[in-house]
């Protein structure tokens, strides 16, 4: 039950996507990211999703294991699609109903809203898709190796992050184990009043945070058993090095947001808002 | 016959990456009284076959039946399914979260909505069966050793009083002694309340010295069911499938290629011993 969530794993498959640099897929998703709000029109989305959709099919992730990822904003998608569907006041109102109000702005504007939600979530999980976590904190480290300059300790904030990050599915796996073990005794975690669920959440929490402590603790014992002493004078094994893909990765983002900003300027008034 | 388990598949995480088929097309009746020991490779679906039989993992295909009844019926009370057929996880211990021991203990009784005083005499008992100090019941589940630990855990389950017990991997990560010690208290269980158990074990000789019937997973699938003399006759099948039979079996047949006129159907080291010793006073005979 609890393990069939998508949202945030890594797919195994050896894609051009795949193969890029971390960098440019974190540099690739913000500016997407970013594109999203530039767009406003028409013409922009359709542009985006077709940016999103090429990645896709590069990517050989599925499409349903893409669209499952979407499962957990769900609720929130349909809220701020309903939302803006009846509070957007407009100068063609369709329907009134007391502060209710569904006009020809705000159902365009509602579908632009689920759009780029949708697309927001699929691009950035696109990138958990076919980036390992470990690439992820590597190439955030790299990225972010400036900071260090003023003083902030990146590669340990990294590390945190990947130790994390490693950490869910685990959890997630320890989570299941133990609720399976207090049901077989008996626990009810799904029926009965607010007071009844927090209740039966104890005997599932405690294992769980003492499991936790103990499972941080074996893991800060190995790393100092095997020297790890934070980042200073720390080498890779494996650096970090642009490709050529690499480079024409960043070019394609590029041209990309150019054509999104050209969209932007040129068909302002095509089913805009 | 008590539970009946009828062509049931598991497939994990269908349609991802990583699907595993766990379990393929699996019959099995398990009868009144009998104590069974299940044996199989690591990841052969030992914990996911008897996960479904309490109901914890519905089955992907097929149906399972707790005394004729389908366990996947609407109307069918999972709660009480639990309180029958109760189930020791590997690694138990790490289910414990009371402040102490006999308060965990009680966790269990409690679910099932029964009075104080029985409550509280089923954690006596199941403590008391399970060996565990009494200077230990007030003490923090956190606190005990991992022998302790586990017992504590076992005695969680046996606090429902379950009809029919199993126990997946109860003594891996023990010492011998306890090891002996928590086995011996399950089989003088079987023996007095005459309940059923099933034993998921990853040793040969226990499995040798205890059960009456014997059930092996490959893959998935069950390979042997039957008395263990008789499936470990098989030993070279089972070598393959990365199992072994219990050592006194390899040296009565050992013996018997060094020209020694002994049985090879030897399983347990008093039977290998009589064995020998009956044959050693043949030849004097003979002599
Ligand atoms: N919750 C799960 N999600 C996905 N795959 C699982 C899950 N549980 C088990 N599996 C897979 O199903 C297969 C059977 O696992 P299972 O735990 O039943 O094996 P086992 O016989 O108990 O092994 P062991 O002797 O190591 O305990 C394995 O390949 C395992 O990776
Ligand atoms: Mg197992």
């Amino acid at each position: 039950m609890i393990r069939e969530i998508t949202f945030g794993q890594y797919y195994a498959a050896d894609s051009p996507i795949h193969r890029l640099d971390p960098r440019i897929k974190l540099f690739g998703t913000l500016i997407y990211i970013i594109s999203l709000f530039v767009a406003n029109n028409i013409v922009s989305y359709a542009v985006a999703a077709l940016f999103l959709g090429i990645i896709i099919i590069i990517s050989t992730v599925p499409v349903k294991f893409i669209l499952k990822g979407l499962k957990p904003i769900l609720f929130i998608l349909l809220f701020s699609v309903a939302f803006n569907a009846v509070l957007t006041n407009g100068e063609h109102v369709l329907a009134k109903w007391g502060v209710f109000v569904i006009s020809t702005e705000g159902l365009i504007r509602a579908a632009y809203m689920g759009a780029r939600l949708i697309m927001l979530i699929m691009g950035s999980s696109l990138m958990t898709y076919t980036t390992t976590p470990n690439e992820l904190t590597d190439g955030l480290e790299k990225s972010l190796g400036f900071l260090r300059k003023i003083n902030i300790p990146v590669h340990e904030m990294a590390m945190m992050m990947s130790i994390a990050l490693r950490f869910i599915p685990i959890l997630i796996e320890e989570t299941d184990k133990i609720m399976k073990a207090q049901m077989a005794r008996g626990a009810d975690f799904e029926n009965g009043n607010i007071i009844h669920r927090v209740k039966s959440m104890v005997p599932l929490l405690i294992p769980l945070f003492v499991s936790a402590f103990r499972r941080a603790s074996d893991l800060a014992m190995a790393m100092e058993a095997r020297c790890y002493h934070g980042g200073e004078g720390r080498t890779k094994m494996k650096p970090l090095q642009y490709k050529r893909a690499d480079y024409t990765g960043y070019i394609i983002v590029l041209v990309y947001f150019a054509v999104i900003i050209a969209t932007r300027i040129l068909f302002k008034n095509v089913l805009h808002f | 016959m008590i539970l009946k388990v009828e062509n049931v598949s598991q497939i994990y995480g269908a349609g991802t990456p990583t699907e595993t088929i766990a379990l393929k097309n699996i019959n099995l009746e398990i009868n009144e009284g009998e104590f069974i020991a299940l044996i199989g490779h690591t990841g052969s679906g030992k914990s996911t076959l008897v996960q479904h039989l309490n109901g914890l993992i519905k089955a992907t295909e097929g149906k399972i039946y707790y005394r004729g009844r389908c366990i996947y019926d609407d109307d069918f009370n999972m709660k009480e399914l639990r309180s029958h057929v109760g189930l020791v996880f590997q690694y138990p211990e790490h289910q414990l979260f009371e402040e102490d021991v006999f308060k965990d203990v009680c966790f269990g009784p409690k679910n099932l909505g029964l009075s104080k005083e029985e409550i509280e005499k089923r954690a006596y008992a199941a403590l008391k069966a399970v060996g565990l100090d009494e200077s230990f019941y007030k003490s923090s589940p956190f606190e005990l050793s991992g022998g302790q630990k586990r017992r504590a855990a076992i005695a969680g389950v046996l606090a429902m009083e379950p009809e029919v017990l199993i126990l997946d991997e109860p003594t891996a990560g023990l010492d011998p002694l306890g090891r002996d010690e928590i086995l011996d208290c399950i089989y003088k269980m079987y023996k007095e309340k005459g309940i059923t158990i099933i034993l998921v074990s990853h040793s040969m000789e226990d499995v040798a010295k205890y059960a009456d019937r014997l059930i092996v997973m490959n893959k998935g699938e069950i390979a042997f069911d039957d008395t263990p003399h008789r499936v470990f006759k098989h030993y070279k099948e089972l070598e393959k499938m990365g199992l072994a039979a219990p050592q006194v079996t390899y040296i009565m047949n050992r013996l018997k290629n060094e020209g020694f006129a002994v049985d090879t159907d030897m399983i347990t080291v008093d039977e290998a011993a009589d064995a020998i010793m009956n044959m050693m006073k043949l030849e004097k005979i003979n002599d």
